[in-house]
This record gives C-alpha cells, structure tokens and sequence, in this order.
C-alpha cells in the first residue's frame, strides 16, 4: 500500500511527511519527524502523555491517525516555549517540583495550557476535572495542580 | 506496514460509494476513540478506513425548520458543548456526551460513534433515547430513518445494513416546559463506564407531567426505552406514588449483566434510586424552561 503524503503546519512551521495510513500522529511526530517530546504511555487515549492540540483542540495524538492531520494546525510540546524563554507553566513546574521522573510532563503542560487559554480563571476543581485524562504514577498530583492555579494568577496579574 | 487504505471523501454519496465498494473489512472512522484503541489491541482489522469527518451533513450543528435541531453523527463532544443554544434545550443529551472520557477525548468522540461501537454503557445513547431523537441513515438503497432506540441489536452490534452510514440526529422541537437530564453510576468519580446510565426527557404544564421518555443503559444488553417509567408519571404531578412506581418500572426492566463493576442485584436496584435522582434533576430543569 502507498504512503500517504500529509501537509499540516507543526507548531507554526509548514510541514510535510509520508506516513503510512495505519500510523497515528504520535508515531510520526515521534518517529519520522523526530518531535519526541510528546510521549506515549499508553497509546489507548487513557494517559494523556501523547496530548496535543490540532486546530487549537486538545488531543490525545496516540487516537489520530496521521491522514487526519493533512490540512491542520498541530502545536506539540516542542511549540510551547519561547525561543529564550520558557511558557509560565513550563517555569511553575521547575520552580514547584510539579514533576518527578517527568514522563507525563509534557502532557500536562500541553493539557494545563490549552484550560488556561479557555479559562484563564479555573477553579481547583475545574483544574483537576480538565487534567482527569493526565495520569501521573509519581506526583500524587497536588504539586501539578497548585503549579497550574498558581500559573494561572500569575498570567491574569500579568495580563492586567 | 499496514495494507489498510485511508479514504476521506468530502461528500456523502462519495463516502457511501466507497465504503459500499470497499471490499472486506471497512470501517467509519468518526474521532476514533473506539476505533483506533480496537485497532491497536487487534480486536479489529479493516481493510479500509472511511473518515466522515470531511461531509458537511456529518459534522454540521443546525436548527430546523420546525425548531429541533439536527446534529451531525461525527460531531465532537467539545465541539456540541460550545453551541450557543444545543445545550440549552437538551442539557441532559449535552451532560451524556460530555461525560464521556476526559477532555482529551471530548475533544474527538461523537455521538454517532457512540451509538455504532454499540456498547450497552455508552452514555450518550440513554439521553438520546430519552429525547425520541432519530438517526439518519445513508445507505447504496437510498436514506432511512430509524429512532436511536432501534440502532443498537445488542453488545457491539447496530441494525445498520452493510454500506449504512449514520449521518446525523435530528430532535424535535420542545414545548415551553420541557428539559431532560442524564445521571450515570460509577465506582470512580471520572474516566469510567457506567454501571448504570439513565436518561429522562420530560415536559411539565403547570406542574403536570404531560410526556416523559426515560432511556436506561448498561442494565441489558441493549440501552432500553422503558415505557413502563414513562407512563407512571405522565398525567401525575411527580407525586411519591408515581415515582416509586416508574422506579420500579426502571428496576424491573433490567436484564444486566453480573461483572465486577456491578452485580445483578447492585444494578437493579441503582437502577429505580438513579431513576428518581435523574427525574429530580430534568423536573428542575424543566420548570425553569
Ligand atoms: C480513555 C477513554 C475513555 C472513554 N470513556 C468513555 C465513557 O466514559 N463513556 C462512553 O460511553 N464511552 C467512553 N469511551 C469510548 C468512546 O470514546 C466513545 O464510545 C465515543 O463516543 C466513540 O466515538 P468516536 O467518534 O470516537 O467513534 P469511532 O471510534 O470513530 O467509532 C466507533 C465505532 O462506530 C463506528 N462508526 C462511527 N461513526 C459512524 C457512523 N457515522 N456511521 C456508522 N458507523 C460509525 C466505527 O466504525 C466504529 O466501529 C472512552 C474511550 C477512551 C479511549
Ligand atoms: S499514549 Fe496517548 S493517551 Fe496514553
Ligand atoms: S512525574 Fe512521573 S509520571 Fe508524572
């Protein structure tokens, strides 16, 4: 069976590859392009270490096949900081050990990011039902939701 | 390497005619929260994929001429949930979908896929059941409609012919009065399937039950509309009497299964105690609506 030839644009940068049709995005970001920040712990929609956003919506990319991308927008973890600079999140995680051996890691930031820009004001509450589909086996999670509220009230006070 | 072909036709008569000429093993892909996990595990092996999510009549939201709405079967969860009206007028039928897996998920699986992956737990179907919503169906003999409750044959089964393709939901309009809610039992508090689902959808005139459909899930190999429930509280006031009786209506149209989610006896009973909690929800709803 051919390749599939795919045009999307990954994290901002126009980008082509061939993937076979039964590949899913994470395999190609990880394998033929080489983005390997997005992880796969499970590859079944269930830990949310593969998520990313495509067209602005969060998903797991282990659930895509690679064929769907053609035509879309895809930002990966790789797209989060800036060129001199780490994302608010990013810096919270460092600064408040919201991450151990660090595997769900980027998950959770890409999954924090895409609930800060639809809701800049969250709840605790709201943070933890929006982060359900992250699995964490070191932080016991508290860690990972204070970084997030505490990110959060530093954006807003900067936005003002 | 895989020798699956990947298709995605920009219309419905194009999709119809290829998944009608795949041969083998062809499969619709929708957000593929089922598909792609029965892929991987090898439960299933189609030869071809059909991705729907390209046709306009499986992706598109609209209200119609008589003030239903009609909902595409490709539809994502977050995608219905940022309707400015649909949630609206069917909060209960939105919470369904909603409920299923975490935002990740939300984010792809429909409704339409929901109903076709046919599993007695699914927590959109009882809410749709509930709504008397009916499903379009495309097929190589033409368009035929068939309401949600008949789409499902049992355990990863539906009656849509070989070729069918689901296309959309349509719902009727509401009188003043009317809500619908859904509630669902599970040892967690997220990420879980259900052990009981129920869907209540009901009008009130001045505090009268004046209709009520009530969809039960994952009690029976199918989800089921239980008329029984229905009919003890139309014409009553949602008096104790009435819900003890539609409760039990609830309780004894189960047929579950016993697995370590949930025993016979455990199902049966949290099916009537989820009844009145669900009814007590879309009551409250209705009287404001
Ligand atoms: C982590 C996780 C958590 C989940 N949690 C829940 C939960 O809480 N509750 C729940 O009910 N489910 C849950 N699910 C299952 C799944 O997400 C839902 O069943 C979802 O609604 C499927 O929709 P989809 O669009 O992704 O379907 P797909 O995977 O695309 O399709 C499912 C099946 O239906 C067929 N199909 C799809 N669309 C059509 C159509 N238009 N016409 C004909 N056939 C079609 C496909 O060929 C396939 O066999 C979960 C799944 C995961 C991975
Ligand atoms: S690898 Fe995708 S959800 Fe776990
Ligand atoms: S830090 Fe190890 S899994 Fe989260």
């Amino acid at each position: 069976m051919a390749k599939i030839h795919v045009s999307t644009t990954i994290n901002g940068e126009p980008t082509e590859f061939l993937c076979d049709p039964a590949d899913t995005v994470l395999d190609t970001l990880r394998d033929t392009l080489g983005l390997t920040g997005s992880k796969e712990g499970c590859g079944s929609g269930d830990c949310g270490a593969c998520s990313i956003t495509i067209d602005g919506r969060l998903v797991c990319s282990c659930l895509v096949l690679a064929a769907e991308a053609d035509g879309h927008e895809i930002e990966t973890i790789e797209g989060m900081a800036g060129s001199d600079h780490l994302h608010p999140l990013q810096r919270k995680f460092l600064e408040t050990a919201a991450l151990q051996c660090g595997i769900c890691t980027p998950g959770f930031l890409m999954a924090a990011k895409s609930l800060l820009e639809k809701n800049p004001d969250p709840t605790e509450t709201e943070v933890r039902y929006w982060l359900a589909g992250n699995l964490c086996r070191c932080t016991g999670y508290d860690k990972i939701v204070r970084a997030v509220m505490e990110t959060a009230a530093e954006m807003r006070e900067g936005a003002r | 390497m895989s020798d699956i072909r990947y298709l995605a036709p920009q219309t419905l008569d194009d999709a119809v005619a290829q998944y009608a000429a795949a041969a083998g093993a062809a499969r619709i892909l929708a957000g593929g929260t089922d598909l792609l996990v029965q892929m991987r595990s090898g439960l299933k092996k189609p030869s071809t994929i059909v991705d729907v999510k390209k046709i306009p009549e499986l992706t598109a939201i609209e209200e119609t001429a008589d003030g239903g709405f009609r909902v595409g079967a490709a539809v994502a969860g977050a995608v219905l949930e940022e309707h400015p009206t649909f949630g609206k007028v069917w909060p209960g039928v939105l919470e369904g979908l909603n409920l299923i897996g975490s935002t990740q998920i939300q984010g792809r699986a429909s409704m339409g896929g929901n109903l076709c992956n046919g599993s007695p737990a699914g927590d959109s179907v009882p809410a749709l059941v509930a709504a008397g919503a009916v499903a379009t169906i495309a097929g190589p003999d033409g368009t035929r409609e068939l309401k949600v409750e008949d789409v499902p044959a049992g355990p990863g089964k539906t009656n849509l012919k070989p070729g069918e393709i689901l296309v959309s939901f349509t719902f009727p309009a509401r009188p003043k009065g009317s809500s619908d809610a859904y509630l669902r039992m599970i040892p967690r508090t997220e990420m879980d399937i259900a052990v009981v689902g129920v869907g209540v959808s009901l009008t009130l005139e001045n505090g009268t039950c004046t209709a009520a459909r009530v969809g039960l899930g994952a009690v029976a190999p199918t989800v089921l509309l239980v008329h029984g429930a229905a009919e003890a509280i139309i014409g009553t006031k949602l008096d104790d009497a009435a819900i003890e009786k539609a409760a039990a209506a609830c309780s004894a149209a189960c047929n579950p299964i016993d697995d370590k989610r949930g025993t016979i006896a455990y199902r049966t009973k949290v099916a009537g105690v989820l009844f009145k909690r669900t009814l007590a929800i879309a009551a409250e709803r209705a009287g404001r609506a």
